[in-house]
C-alpha cells in the first residue's frame, strides 16, 4: 500500500489534484460509493431476514438454501456478472417485465447495485448467523411474561443486541463492494460520466501506461474507504458498550 | 391471587412430561415444586406463566380462568435460571421495562424502579450493565424486574441453579424474607430438596410428570408418601425384605414391624442414617455391629456399621456424640433403628 502513496507523490499535488478531480473520476467515485452503500443497506435488510429464517425456523430445503447463500463467495465474479447480465438485460428474464415497466437494470446504475447486492449477501448472513444462534429464547419470554407485545419485544429486546453484527455485516459488504470490479464491468456497460466504476478506471488508466494517475485514485478510495470503516468501527464499538468492555 | 391448577397434561411428542396434574395454592403461599431433572416441573411452571401450552387440564390464577390467556396477559412474574436479563439495557431500564411497556406515567416508573432496587440492595447499581454485576446481584436484578409489575403470582424457574452455595444461601434466605413482605404468591422449581425444605411453606414432589407427594416440608420428609420420595427426600438406606410372620419382616439382626402387607409380601424398608441409633453399650433392642467406615461430614459423621446382614448400615452421628464415644473405623457398637417406612414392592 505504500508504493501507492510512492508512486502517487511522484504526481505532485497539482497534477494529483487535476486527476482525481476530473468529472469522468468524481462520477465514478461517486458510482462506486453510492451504489456500494445502497448495496450494502439492502444486504444489512435481507441478510437478517435470511439469516433469521434460516436459524429461527426450519422447512424442507433448509440446507440447500443455507449453502446457497456462499454461492457468490465461490463463483468467479466475471461470471456472476455475465449471469446477472444475461438475466437483467431488456431481453433477459427479469430485464424483459422491467423493461415494460420503464425500468432499465443492465447498463444502467442500477444494474451496478444488482450486482454489488449480489455479492456481498453472505457477508451480513454470515455475520449474523452465529449471533442469531447464541441468543437464547429466554430475554423474549422475559420480555413477554414483562407484557411486552410482539412488536415491543422485537424492537426493544431482539433488534438491539444484533446492532453490532449488522454493522459489522454492513461494514463488511459495503467494503467488498467498493473493491468489486468484476461482476460489474459486464453488468454495468461501462459508460464514461454514467455507468464506470472507480476501479474500472483504474484499469483503464493502467492499460494506458498512466499508472501514476491509476494510483492517485487508488489513494483517493483508500482514503475515503479507511474512513468510511473507521467510522463504522468507532459506532460498533459504541452499540457494544454492553458488554463492559470484553 | 392463588393458583389453581386442574388435570393439566403436556406431551412433547409420545413423552408425557406432565401428566394430569392438579393442585391448589393459596394466596400468598410460598411453595416448591421439587423433582428430579425431567421430572416436569419446569415445564409445569412455564404451562402456569403460559410459556408453554398445554394439551389439556385447566389453570386458575386468582379464581379466573387463565389456561386460554397468553402469557402478557396473565400478569406473572417469571424469574429463569440463567436471569434473562436484557444485556443491552441498564440495570435501571431492565426493571423498568414492565412498566415501560405498559406505558405507566414517568413518575410511577421512577418511583416503582427505586422502591424495587431497595428492596434488593441494589442501589448504585441503576447504571450498570448486567455484564458488570456477579450471579448473585443478577439474579436479585431479574428478581426486581419480574416484581415492577405487580404481579399477581411470581414463579420462579431454578433460580439459585447457577450460583456457588455461598451466594445460593444468602439469596435463599433473603428469598424468604421478601417474600414476608410483599407477599405474592410464589412458586419455585427446584432439585435441591435442602432448598425445597428451608424456604416454603408447602412442597409438591415430582416424578415422572406425575405429582408424588405434596405437604409441609416436615410431612414430606417425615412421612414420605411413596418409595420415591423415601429415597428422593433426604438420605436413606434402602433395605428389602418378606413378611415373614403377622406384622413382622426380618433384615439381619433387625426385626420391623411391618402393619398392612400380607405374610409373604415383598416389602421395602426405608430408615433414614439420623434415625439410626449407635450406642457403646448393649441396650434394649439393639443389635451388634462394627464400624468399618467412617466419614466426616462436618457437623455429623457417617458410620458404615456392619451388622452382619447383604450391606452395612449407615448411621449419622453428631460430631460431638461421635468423638465423644469414641465411634471410628473398627470400633465394636450396637444399634438400633428409631424410624422406618415399609412400602410393598410392586410384582413384576
Amino acid at each position: 500500500m505504500s508504493t501507492i502513496f510512492a508512486k502517487t507523490a511522484t504526481l505532485g499535488w497539482g497534477p494529483f489534484w487535476e486527476v482525481v478531480s476530473a468529472p469522468r473520476v468524481v462520477a465514478a467515485f461517486r458510482l462506486t460509493f453510492g451504489a456500494s452503500a445502497v448495496a450494502a443497506s439492502i444486504n444489512t435488510v435481507f441478510g437478517l431476514l435470511v439469516a433469521w429464517v434460516l436459524v429461527r425456523y426450519s422447512f424442507p430445503g433448509r440446507k440447500i438454501v443455507d449453502a446457497l447463500v456462499d454461492m457468490p463467495f465461490a463463483l468467479p465474479t466475471a461470471v456472476a456478472g455475465i449471469a446477472l447480465t444475461a438475466v437483467y438485460a431488456p431481453s433477459g428474464w427479469i430485464g424483459a417485465p422491467l423493461s415494460k415497466w420503464g425500468i432499465q437494470a443492465a447498463f444502467a446504475p442500477l444494474g451496478v447495485v444488482i450486482a454489488l447486492t449480489f455479492i456481498g449477501l453472505p457477508f451480513v448472513v454470515r455475520t449474523l448467523q452465529p449471533v442469531l444462534e447464541s441468543t437464547e429464547p429466554d430475554m423474549e419470554e422475559a420480555a413477554l411474561t414483562l407484557g411486552a407485545t410482539r412488536w415491543q419485544t422485537l424492537r426493544r429486546v431482539v433488534f438491539p443486541p444484533l446492532i453490532p453484527a449488522l454493522l459489522t455485516g454492513f461494514a463488511l459488504s459495503f467494503a467488498r463492494a467498493v473493491g468489486e470490479y468484476g461482476s460489474v464491468a459486464f453488468i454495468s456497460g461501462n459508460m464514461p460520466l454514467k455507468t464506470e466504476i472507480a476501479p474500472l478506471l483504474i484499469m483503464t488508466k493502467l492499460e494506458q501506461y498512466d499508472y501514476a494517475g491509476a494510483t492517485a485514485i487508488a489513494v483517493v478510495m483508500l482514503v475515503i474507504s479507511f474512513s468510511i470503516l473507521l467510522t463504522i468501527n468507532l459506532l460498533q464499538a459504541w452499540s457494544r458498550r454492553w458488554t463492559g468492555g470484553k | 391471587m392463588s393458583i389453581d391448577v386442574q388435570g393439566l397434561t403436556k406431551k412433547f411428542g409420545d413423552f408425557r412430561a406432565v401428566d394430569d396434574v392438579s393442585f391448589r395454592l393459596e394466596a400468598g403461599s410460598l411453595s416448591a415444586l421439587l423433582g428430579p431433572s425431567g421430572s416436569g416441573k419446569s415445564t409445569l411452571l412455564r404451562m402456569i406463566a403460559g410459556l408453554e401450552t398445554p394439551d389439556a387440564g385447566e389453570i386458575r390464577l386468582t379464581g379466573a380462568e387463565a389456561t386460554a390467556q397468553s402469557a402478557r396477559d396473565r400478569n406473572v412474574g417469571f424469574v429463569f435460571q440463567h436471569y434473562a436479563l436484557f444485556k443491552h439495557m441498564t440495570v435501571w431500564d431492565n426493571v423498568a421495562f414492565g412498566l415501560d411497556v405498559r406505558k405507566a406515567p414517568k413518575e410511577e416508573i421512577d418511583a416503582r424502579v427505586a422502591d424495587l432496587l431497595r428492596l434488593v440492595q441494589m442501589q448504585g447499581y441503576e447504571r450498570r450493565f448486567p455484564s458488570q454485576l456477579s450471579g448473585g446481584q443478577r439474579q436479585r436484578i431479574a428478581l426486581a424486574r419480574a416484581l415492577a409489575p405487580q404481579p399477581k403470582v411470581l414463579l420462579l424457574d431454578e433460580p439459585f441453579g447457577a450460583l456457588d452455595a455461598k451466594v445460593r444461601d444468602e439469596l435463599r434466605e433473603w428469598i424468604r424474607r421478601l417474600h414476608d413482605e410483599t407477599h405474592v404468591t410464589t412458586l419455585f422449581v427446584t432439585h435441591d430438596q435442602q432448598e425445597a425444605m428451608e424456604i416454603s411453606g408447602k412442597i409438591i414432589v415430582m416424578a415422572r410428570g406425575r405429582i408424588e407427594q405434596e405437604g409441609t416440608p416436615l410431612e414430606i420428609f417425615d412421612k414420605p408418601a411413596t418409595p420415591f420420595v423415601a429415597q428422593f427426600v433426604g438420605e436413606t438406606n434402602i433395605v428389602e425384605s418378606v413378611v415373614s410372620a403377622p406384622e413382622l419382616a426380618l433384615w439381619g439382626p433387625f426385626r420391623f414391624t411391618v402393619t398392612g402387607p400380607a405374610v409373604g409380601a415383598r416389602v421395602r424398608i426405608f430408615f433414614r442414617p439420623n434415625d439410626v441409633y449407635l450406642s457403646s453399650n448393649p441396650e434394649t433392642l439393639q443389635v451388634e455391629g462394627k464400624i468399618t467406615r467412617s466419614r466426616f461430614r462436618g457437623p455429623l459423621i457417617e458410620h458404615h456399621v456392619d451388622v452382619g446382614a447383604e450391606r452395612p448400615v449407615i448411621a449419622h452421628v453428631p460430631k460431638g456424640v461421635s468423638l465423644a464415644s469414641g465411634f471410628d473405623a473398627g470400633r465394636r457398637v450396637w444399634v438400633g433403628v428409631t424410624a422406618f417406612h415399609v412400602f410393598p414392592v410392586d410384582p413384576q
